[in-house]
């Protein structure tokens, strides 16, 4: 495999008709049909689908009608219904369910001419952050197979980190795309709430879930941004905003850039080696001419309670769809509705999700609402004003994406506080609504990645790209490849 | 012990926009099942709702009508339960803020005005419905109806009987219809109604427990099933049982109401914001955009029809019951310049007539026009009553315009005074009895002979102009 797989010299490459879409998809379906069984970052490949798809782009790349990124693959999380492609969230309750419909981020990289290489594993309903709630088992870590990817769009980062794609897309709930592209080494970014359309995405928690970009580097998210953005009608919460171009202001000197570090990122529950890598890359940032500012985020040391208060909530209610009236999974046998109902709950969801729908009911229930919904949205509240006051003494925010590198497959399968705590510092971003992205910045003692964070305020997308191009200028952490695997 | 009755009524009335609230589907009733049923309506996975601003234009409308404060922040909640025709284990509701708040209605009983409050009116979608039959112990779900856009509007509890409920459903259907934003048609289930109906003994100030009857689809209903309950509540409570809060159902052919579920199985709906529905803002703007839409309500058209028409008040609530009644009213009115004698034409003869044909207003085969041409002949003395009775016969079977029908049928009154006399004299000449008793002063024989002209004239003589002749004659 071509050694120089970025977004942009890929398409140079198709565009100077040097390889075409074809041969180029074939490259990846290849790959992944060598890595897939051992690394399980797939749940759905469809060769044939595939390579038709890579024709059509062919075909316009042929007739001059190609965009920027015609002809260049992409793989797809499995919470994106897809036209005629199983869709199945990673649960049993929707093994069987074959979108009848493509996704609002489907349809625009399919308008884009962007062939899809399949459908990627994730965490069931993507509640986890290790990929291990999957139906269809555990995706492994590309940088070493007996750790997890992170999660839960842990199929994607691993498919990017294995270069079994060139990109992929992702969502973000609670840190569902930073923190998997922290612990695989790649590049990640989860926008402004509302700026990319939820229309067709299998909804977690509806008032935090974003689509995002997953690739190598800063740029290709930023070319895949320009994808991905966009005003929807389909979809109530989405931004009607003038389309921007967020590769505008990649190549801009950082000089006078004002980095926030909040103490409550840095303080206890931080792994050393992870403190010590983010230091080196504020170093970096600073001998490019940034400053930085010492902030606080006070309230953010409540986000993963106020969080596991209002997702479960919204989750219970966005999941009681799933009920084996009209698709997806149905118990084979059953007495009358409502053990039908029993029974294809218990059967369908795994223990994650159950549990998840447990808490938000509960909630959400009669005598406890206002102790605890409302409660938890006066917090994020406060969440949100923190970063407010923040960005006014800074223009990005600074800090580690995860309080550590990849665990070991089943570490912490057993301690659901303990996984939760690995979303400590991405969660903040979600409750605000505030973009983020992780970027490598090392790695540590046995080789895994260490991911950074940027926060930005809100729509300053374009800007946190800046920042993170820059620094991958100056760093190569983002274009390593894991050893094995070359 | 004597008892009061105290009723408070919810009433689901289905908006009548052409697509749903949250999706573009069409709400046209009596499609196959599951045509009118999108991706959003069957909730796949990944489908999100987009507001119907239609349906809250409808509610704005409402609120308008029946001067209630309308919220500026509108909120939509989630109230969850799973049930197999709601497909989303949802439904989209509004909870803490409802768009319409406050607001009165006036209904007339046994000719007393009574003021009923209401509390307040929300917008919802409705759920799909089950089809238990046909299916051999299986059940069938056509989501046809999910989404269809509802106001559910609640009164408080100001009903004392089972007739001013029947009033206060019947002013609420004439409302609804009459600013055109439900069809009003009760067998399709586009006006629902639940009633609360709690007894207390008279004087007491807390109200007794209630039972709420569901899904009352007419008003004979509605009238039966209140009896019913208010009976069986008085006579549990007076024989020493307890009334418990619960849910009943209406059976019209058994004519009594049976228990649902009682308070303890109720759901716990756990209502929170749906957070894929931003907040509706009405703004001023958009509010007085929606009140130059207004037609003239019911109340000021009554008040209208007494000062314009002379009609009674009476008359004028009975010319309003609807929309239609009252603009055809109207336009026959305005045709004729009598109103009263117009009034007295639709809400008899033809009200008569459609009622037999069971034809509603809107299908009646006599225009108000041609009404209005009617009453003119008659007010200028071309046709009596008996005549013009002939013609409107005439109209309604379609034989063509007024004076054409007079002229082909010769029903035009006798207006030759020398051929009238000639008829008189030829009556008296003929019944000299009838002139001797009438001279001898028996009354009834003057009548009689009034009778005998008529016949002669076959119903065309002017009976006034009869009356006069004769007595002129016989002095």
């Amino acid at each position: 495999m071509s050694s120089e797989t970025s977004l942009s010299a890929l398409a140079a490459q198709l565009a100077a008709k040097q390889i075409s879409s074809r041969e180029l998809t074939r490259q990846y379906l290849d790959r992944i049909a060598a890595l897939n069984p051992s690394l399980n970052a797939f749940i759905t490949v469809d060769a044939e689908k595939t390579l038709l798809e890579a024709a059509a782009a062919d075909a316009l790349i042929a007739a001059g009608q190609a965009g920027p990124l015609t002809g260049v693959p992409i793989a797809h999380k499995d919470i994106f219904c897809t036209d005629g492609w199983l869709t199945t969230c990673g649960s049993k309750m929707l093994h069987n369910f074959v979108a009848p419909y493509d996704a609002h981020v489907i349809e625009r990289f399919k308008a884009a001419g962007m062939p899809s290489l399949g459908k990627t594993n994730m965490d069931e309903f993507a509640m986890g952050s290790s990929n291990e709630t999957s139906y269809f088992g555990a995706v492994k870590n590309p940088w070493n197979p007996a750790y997890v990817p992170g999660g839960s769009s842990g199929g994607a980062a691993a498919c990017v980190a294995a270069r079994m794609a060139p990109a992929a897309t992702g969502t973000d709930t609670g840190g569902s795309i930073r923190q998997p592209a922290a612990l695989c080494g790649i590049t990640g970014l989860k926008p402004t709430y509302g700026l990319v359309s939820r229309y067709g995405m299998i909804a977690f928690a509806s008032s935090l879930d974003q689509a995002g970009p997953m690739a190598p580097s800063a740029e290709d998210c930023a070319l895949l941004l320009n994808v991905m953005t966009g005003f929807d009608p389909k979809d109530s919460t989405s931004l009607e905003r003038e389309k921007e171009d967020y590769t505008r202001d990649l190549d801009k000197p950082l000089a006078g850039l004002r980095v926030g570090l909040p103490k409550e990122f840095f303080a206890e529950g931080l792994n050393n080696e992870v403190a010590a890598a983010v230091d080196a890359a504020v170093a970096e940032l600073k001998r490019l001419g940034a400053t930085t500012v010492d902030i606080s985020l006070a309230n953010s040391q409540l986000a993963i309670p106020v969080y596991y208060v209002l997702a479960p909530a919204e989750a219970s209610s966005n999941l009681s769809r799933f009920d084996g009236v009209r698709y997806g999974y149905r118990a084979p046998d059953y007495t009358d509705l409502n053990d039908m109902y029993a029974k294809t709950r218990a059967q369908g969801f795994g223990a994650e999700v159950k549990r998840r729908i447990m808490i938000g009911a509960y909630v959400l229930s009669h005598g406890y609402y206002d102790a605890y919904y409302l409660q938890a949205q006066k917090i994020r509240r406060l969440i949100a004003d923190d970063f407010n006051a923040a960005f006014r003494v800074c223009d990005v925010i600074l800090g580690p994406t995860a309080p550590g590198t990849a665990f070991k497959l089943g570490e912490k399968s057993d301690d659901p506080v303990e996984m939760y705590l690995n979303d400590l510092y991405t969660i903040p971003a979600n409750l605000a609504g505030l973009p983020g992205m992780s970027l490598p910045c090392g790695f540590d003692s046995q080789g895994l990645p260490i991911g950074l964070q940027l926060v930005g305020n809100y729509f300053s997308e374009a800007k946190m790209l800046n920042v993170a191009h820059q620094y991958q200028r100056a760093t190569d952490w983002h274009a390593r490849q894991p050893e094995g695997l070359k | 012990m004597k008892w009061e009755t105290v009723i408070g009524l919810e009433v689901h009335t289905q908006l009548a926009t052409r697509s749903k609230i949250f999706s573009g589907s069409s709400t046209a009733f009596g499609s196959a099942p599951n045509t009118q049923a999108s991706a959003v309506d069957i909730a796949l996975p990944g489908v999100l709702p987009v507001l119907n601003r239609g349906a809250v234009e409808c509610a704005i409308k409402f609120g308008l009508a029946i001067g209630a404060s309308l919220n500026r922040i509108n909120v939509f909640d989630r109230k969850n339960y799973f049930y197999p025709d709601l497909p989303k284990g949802y439904q989209i509701s509004q909870l803490a803020k409802p768009i319409v708040e406050g607001g009165a209605l006036k209904i007339v009983v046994d000719g007393e005005e009574k003021t009923v409050n209401l509390t307040r009116a929300h917008l919802e979608e409705d759920a799909g419905k089950s089809l238990h039959e046909d299916f051999h112990g299986m059940t069938g779900i056509d989501l046809n109806r999910a989404g269809t856009p509802l106001l559910e509007i609640v009164s408080e509890p100001e009903m004392r009987s089972s007739a001013e409920a029947v009033a206060y459903a019947r002013a609420l259907h004439t409302l609804v219809t009459w600013i055109g934003i439900c069809d009003g048609n009760m067998q399709e289930g586009s006006f629902r109604v639940d009633a609360n109906v709690s007894v207390r003994p008279v004087g007491q100030a807390e109200f007794g427990t209630r039972r709420e009857i569901k899904n009352l689809n007419s008003f004979r209903f509605l009238q039966q099933a209140i009896d019913y309950e208010v009976r069986w509540q008085i006579e549990t409570l007076e024989d020493g049982g307890r009334v418990t809060q619960a849910t009943v159902l209406f059976d019209p052919d058994s004519g009594e109401t049976r228990m649902m579920r009682s308070k303890e199985e109720a759901h716990d709906y756990r209502y929170f914001p749906d957070p894929d529905l931003l907040p509706v803002k009405l703004d001023e703007d958009w509010i007085d955009k929606v009140r130059a839409t207004l037609p003239e309500l019911p109340a000021a058209m009554q008040a209208r029809f007494q000062s314009d028409y002379g009609v009674s008040a009476y008359d004028a609530a009975v010319l309003t019951g609807s929309r239609a009644l009252a603009d055809y009213f109207e336009a026959a009115a305005k045709a004729c310049g009598q109103g009263k004698l117009a009034a007295n034409w639709v809400m008899g003869e033809l009200s008569a007539a459609l009622n037999k044909a069971e034809l509603d207003i809107a299908q009646s085969p006599v225009s108000a026009a041609q009404l209005g041409a009617l009453i003119a002949r008659i007010q200028d003395g071309t046709l009596s009553g008996k005549l013009a009775k002939q013609v409107f016969e005439g109209l309604w079977e379609g034989a063509g315009e007024v004076d054409a029908i007079i002229e082909a049928r010769g029903l035009k009154q006798m207006s030759d005074s020398g051929e009238l006399e000639k008829m008189v004299d030829d009556v008296l000449a003929a019944n000299p009895k009838s002139v001797e008793e009438f001279r001898s002063g028996k009354e009834k024989a003057f009548n009689a002979l009034v009778g005998q002209v008529m016949k002669a004239s076959r119903g065309k003589a002017n009976p006034a102009q009869v009356n006069e002749l004769l007595k002129a004659k016989l002095q």
